[in-house]
């Protein structure tokens, strides 16, 4: 296959950017898309032009390390990580546009590479049960529900890649947020903290910067790991009982 | 028993210290002093460690917060220990080279977590989950460390389930689990097939609470690049911080390296891509010794290479062997065909023709080298793959072999196979394109996970003082063959319940004199990392950093791969020096040092796999016996089974950095003989 | 933003349920316009009822405005930089066009309360003021172009409750199971349906010539 690929370059975090076009000749469909880069990156390297960088880790679409806006689509036309999107998919003579996530939140830091310390700090806001180490009770103790089980299961898978931030036409994160929040409020051991967590992790999403849910649903869409839209709804539930209760 | 009996008073060993008759690797290494472990525990197996925890000594809770720990990596066994350590209010550095903490590699363990809870009450114990780890690594593991690992096992459940993990449950609403690799008890948790991912996640937000509780410091895109010894004591280390190019020294009391393995030096594996031995390797040359490095695990049942394109591998759960059936043709001419049309009669179930009382469900290095076998005979499917070969020539071979699910979906049905294996499925049919309900899936093995890593004692203390190492960065709990579902429990057990049980006997002598900025061994340590950034740079030469760690995982697979031979692993070290050489002169790493610079990032990686992957084959020619993952050509039954030599081998190889070989240097051997009183060794048999 | 657009779809069905009246003859809708400024006396002054509801739904306009205003201004924030090329996927037109469907519907409201409320502007003759209702009604619709600015008015109200009713439900947080969420969206389409559709009624009606003075 033959590509024409459109890749935002940008040298560092204070630098203008812009979109430059490359062709890209040998692909195979067998590749992943991150492969094809990597293709890309080695050709650059022989010509002495500098490889293009973006985030990737364990390339099985689990870690949420790989992003990329592909044809204006989150990890591109398939439900799956970018790492695990083939090749196979697109056509020989495609033109590939490639672009970073765009969130005011999730600054460039170098062409595709972007910061998501915001969903780390969303976390450290409330996304955690307080267990400490050693204080825990025999894990059978507390029976959950099988049903709730699964449906914190479900949810739980997010892997924080920021797919909904970046699909959603308001920037926000509420996919990820409310991933979180109906995860731990479908446990038991998740109660004693249900309302004050919601409440926090919410204040800290729009310190961040986010934007507010329109319910328009672009998240749900992008979400490689399937995240339905309602646990948004389990998100509002819960802040609207919190609020009334006080917190 | 001149080593053995010391420690180990009014014990009776059922095992003599080994003696080494073989010498293969001569030339290649230095004998050095034996080794002990000074801080092996005494008594009976079942008593040691609440001993130890009992005599411990405690740090003085207005202490702790004026002592600095610096943590170095965060998944399980990082994680865990960050998250605890924050807890008990010592002031934590935590330092990853990902974006976020939640990325370590354990997210990616898919099948479960061991732990003797016996909620099945089928005659599972602590014991049998220690005699079973113990088996399973061949007898290559320390009793007392597996003991330890086993008593903690339950309480690592109850610890994640308090934290949220949304473990499988029955219908009562109570913990679900089963059985797992072989293993005649229900003994393995999980969440689905990604129990890796919720028991970090688990981890990550006991983290990133202690970081807004002010106890826990995260470095993010922060990669150790040296370590700080000060007076012969791990003061610090010196990170580069990967978005501004900044070198930074970071001082501390005490430093645990709890950064995963090394599958990486086969280039292909079925690790994360920025896996690496970076930081355990600074450590090995400043010191610290590596133990048993040739042990590697590898997985049978991954996702086959499809082209040279190829950057990493990926495993399918080992359960899809409990219901799929591995054969390849019987005739090399039908290997092109399309396996539907291959008759029942010219197919070949391998694995059930050699091992008919276990099958297809030998244990995971017995079916990887059968079907390597079955693809060097030239019966392997799939696309051919250009390969290097012994003599340094290529030659193109196909490596798989068929995993079939037709007898399974005609049993079970098409339904009843979706709803036990339909994630693994899909996720084979969106990597390969293929329908696995229709064409048989293709398998080859590939490099999973070390058992090998930086030698501790039994208080995950390095031989370094103030350096632990924790999770798979160590060698210390899985022998020589890893149980499924047995990593994940051992990164945890560390980082919630070892670690911060003997690290406070180390810090109990604390508060300690803060280190000096300018003290000459830090100026040292950051001298010498700003110096080797500059010289990635300066080189220029002519080929990609890539390029040369394609080349070494090839070497490496080829010769200190499933099988390794006394030649193959001297030819191997041959390659590896010249290539190392020439990666010092050659290497073109473009872009600058002051921004986020990838191929620099790999290049300080691959310089360190250049010199591991000597040391794995010095290790493996010395090791002149096959246990556990590490099969020796030499070494086996007339049947071709693995066949081990306790009256040589029964000892840890834990090596000393020796200066690079290309500069004349040659690595120390210290042997720590294993003597076991609370079990006794056997061949193992699954024919 | 939930609450008042609730607010909305409750009125909009009375006001459509009360169009319709036009199918009963002048008299009857002109009975109905009064009675609307009657209901509640005397516990009520004279369109009593009707300033209440008015000042209801001027505070609610005001509300929900404030709450657009807000979301659009955060969502400006949130991504200064656009993409080059953005595909949509999961979203619908309604969901998209909430903003510029909601000034769409602003500006017509205003035309429409200048119409038949404020001024009573008869387009037909220009007069204002006029004290027969339906007469203005009739009117009205017999100009070709006004049913045509008032048809287009209510695909953008269409539209807009069509994402709004689901938006509201979800907001509130009511549709936390994909069943629930899938009721909530066929609420979206009936309320859009039935609002935009009655409300059509009237002025088609009047063009084709079922309704006449």
């Amino acid at each position: 296959m033959k590509l024409t690929l459109k890749i935002w370059r940008q040298e560092n975090p204070t630098a203008t950017g812009a979109i430059h076009t490359y062709e890209l000749d040998g692909v195979s469909k067998d590749m992943s898309f991150l492969e094809m880069l990597d293709l890309l990156n080695e050709q650059l390297v022989t010509s002495g032009e500098e490889p293009v960088a973006f985030d990737s880790d364990c390339r099985e679409g689990i870690c949420g390390m790989c992003s990329l806006m592909i044809n204006g689509e989150a990890h591109g036309p398939e439900v799956t990580t970018t790492c695990q999107l083939h090749m196979r998919s697109f056509n020989d003579g495609d033109t590939i546009t490639i672009e970073p996530w765009r969130a005011e939140p999730f600054p460039v830091l170098k062409d595709l590479v972007v910061d998501r310390s915001a969903f780390d700090r969303i976390i450290q806001a409330g996304g955690y049960i307080s267990a400490n180490t050693g204080s825990a009770p025999e894990a059978n103790s507390v029976p959950a529900p099988r049903d709730k089980a699964m449906r914190a299961f479900n949810v739980a898978t997010c892997i924080g890649c920021g797919a909904c931030v970046a699909a959603c036409p308001n920037g926000s994160a509420s996919l990820f947020m409310g991933a979180k929040i109906t995860h731990l409020g479908e446990l038991p051991q998740g109660q004693p903290e249900r309302w004050s967590r919601v409440v926090d992790m919410v204040g800290q999403h729009d310190h961040e910067g986010f934007g507010g849910c329109t319910n328009i649903g672009e998240c749900a869409s992008a979400c490689p790991k399937e995240i339905p839209l309602d646990v948004i709804s389990q998100l509002n539930k819960d802040l609207r009982t919190a609020l009334k209760n006080g917190h | 028993m001149a080593a053995g009996t010391h420690y180990l008073p009014g014990l009776t060993p059922t095992n003599e210290p080994s003696v080494q008759k073989s010498d293969d690797a001569a030339g290649f290494y230095e004998l050095g002093e034996k080794l002990v472990d000074d801080k092996a525990p005494t008594g009976p197996i079942e008593e040691r460690w609440t001993t130890r925890k009992f005599e411990n000594r405690l740090v003085n809770p207005a202490n702790r917060r004026k002592l600095d720990i610096i943590i170095v990596g965060t998944g399980l066994a990082g994680g865990a220990a960050a998250a605890t350590l924050g807890e008990a209010g010592y002031n934590v550095k935590s330092f990853c080279y990902q974006d976020s903490p939640r990325r370590a590699h354990s997210i990616a363990a898919q099948g479960g977590i061991n732990a003797a809870k016996n909620y099945k009450e089928d005659g599972d114990s602590t014991y049998r989950l220690f005699y079973d780890t113990v088996k399973g690594g061949d007898y290559r593991s320390r009793e007392s460390n597996v003991y330890r690992l086993a008593s903690e096992s339950a309480n690592i459940i109850d610890q994640c389930v308090a934290q949220g993990v949304p473990f499988a449950r029955d219908y009562g609403g109570l913990l679900d689990n089963r059985s797992f690799g072989g293993v005649q008890v229900s003994r393995t948790f999980y969440a689905r097939g990604q129990t890796g991912q919720q028991l970090l996640l688990g981890a990550y937000q006991a983290m990133e609470r202690q970081v807004a509780a002010g106890t826990v410091e995260a470095f993010t895109r922060h990669e150790m690049l040296e370590l700080i010894v000060v007076d012969g004591k791990a003061r610090g280390i010196v990170a580069r911080d990967m978005v501004t190019g900044d070198i930074e020294t970071h001082l501390a009391d005490v430093v645990v390296l709890a950064s995963g393995g090394y599958g990486n030096v086969f280039y292909l594996s079925t690790n994360a891509m920025g896996s690496n031995v970076t930081a355990a390797w600074r450590a090995h040359r400043k010191g610290a010794y590596m133990a048993n490095p040739c042990y590697t695990q590898i997985h049978p049942t991954c996702i086959p290479v499809t082209g040279a394109h190829q950057s990493k591998l990926t495993l399918m759960s080992e359960s899809l062997r409990n219901d799929g059936r591995i054969w390849v043709p019987k005739r090399v001419e039908d290997c092109e065909k399309d396996p539907r049309q291959i008759a029942e009669d010219d197919r070949d179930y391998f694995l059930e023709r050699i091992y008919p009382s276990f099958g297809n469900l030998v244990p995971r290095d017995i079916a990887s080298r059968a079907a390597k076998y079955m693809c060097d005979e030239g019966r392997g499917v799939g696309p051919e793959i250009e390969e290097l070969q012994p003599d340094g020539t290529t030659k193109k071979v196909r490596r798989g072999v068929y995993l079939d699910f037709k007898d399974a979906i005609e049993r079970l049905g098409k339904h009843g196979v979706e709803e036990k294996y339909d994630n693994l499925l899909d996720m084979y049919e969106r990597i390969t394109g293929e329908n696995p309900y229709e064409v048989p899936m293709r398998i080859y093995p590939a490099v999973h996970y070390v058992m090998g890593g930086l030698w501790v004692n039994y208080e995950l203390q390095s031989n370094i003082e103030g350096l632990f190492v924790t999770g798979e960065a160590n060698f210390s709990d899985h022998g020589a063959n890893r149980l499924g579902a047995s990593a994940l429990m051992q990164g945890l057990a560390d980082g919630y319940f070892v670690l911060p049980n003997t690290i406070r006997e180390y810090l109990a002598d604390g508060p300690f004199e803060k280190v000096d900025e300018n003290d000459p061994a830090v100026v040292e340590a950051l001298t010498s990392v700003k110096e080797r950034v500059a010289k990635f740079l300066s080189i220029q030469g002519t080929r990609s950093v890539e390029s040369y760690h394609k080349e070494l995982g090839a070497i490496m697979w080829e010769y200190c791969g499933m099988e390794r031979t006394e030649e193959g692993l001297k030819l191997a070290i041959q390659k590896i020096r010249d290539l190392r050489a020439d990666f010092w002169t050659n290497v073109k790493v473009l872009g600058a040092s002051d921004n986020i610079n990838q191929d620099l990032e790999k290049a300080g990686r691959v310089a360190d796999f250049l010199e591991l992957g000597e040391l794995m084959c010095i290790d493996a020619l010395n090791r002149r016996e096959s246990c556990g993952g590490h099969f020796r050509a030499e070494s086996q039954t007339e049947d071709g089974e693995a066949l081990r030599h306790d009256d040589e081998f029964a000892y840890v190889a834990a090596w000393e950095w020796g200066g690079d070989s290309n500069d004349g240097g040659q690595p120390v051997l210290h042997k720590e003989d294993l003597i076991y009183t609370a079990i006794e060794m056997k061949q193992r048999s699954y024919k | 933003m939930a609450v008042s657009g609730l607010l909305f779809i409750g009125f909009v069905l009375g006001h459509m349920y009360g169009n319709l009246k036009a199918f009963a003859g002048e008299e009857s809708f002109n009975e109905y316009a009064h009675h609307l400024r009657e209901l509640g006396t005397p516990m009520l002054p004279y369109e009593g009822f009707l300033w209440i509801m008015r000042v209801g739904l001027i505070a609610a306009v005001i509300v929900h405005i404030a709450c657009a205003v807000a979301l659009w201004s955060r969502a400006a924030k949130a991504r200064p930089v656009k993409y080059a090329v953005k595909k949509n996927r999961g979203s619908s037109i309604s969901s998209r066009t909430m903003r510029w469907g909601g000034l769409t519907l602003l500006l017509f409201i205003v035309w429409h309360l200048l119409n038949f409320t404020i001024v009573k502007i008869n387009p037909s003759n220009g007069d204002t003021g006029g004290e027969n209702p339906y007469a203005l009604v009739v009117d009205t619709f017999d100009t070709w172009w006004m049913t045509i600015i008032y048809l287009v008015a209510m695909v953008a109200l269409g539209l807009h409750l069509h994402h709004g009713t689901f938006s509201s439900l979800q907001t509130l947080g009511l549709t936390n199971s994909a069943t629930s969420r899938a009721r909530a969206r066929a609420a979206g389409w009936v309320v859009a349906i039935v609002v935009a559709g009655g409300f059509s009624l009237v002025p088609l009606s009047v063009l084709v010539g079922i309704i006449e003075k």
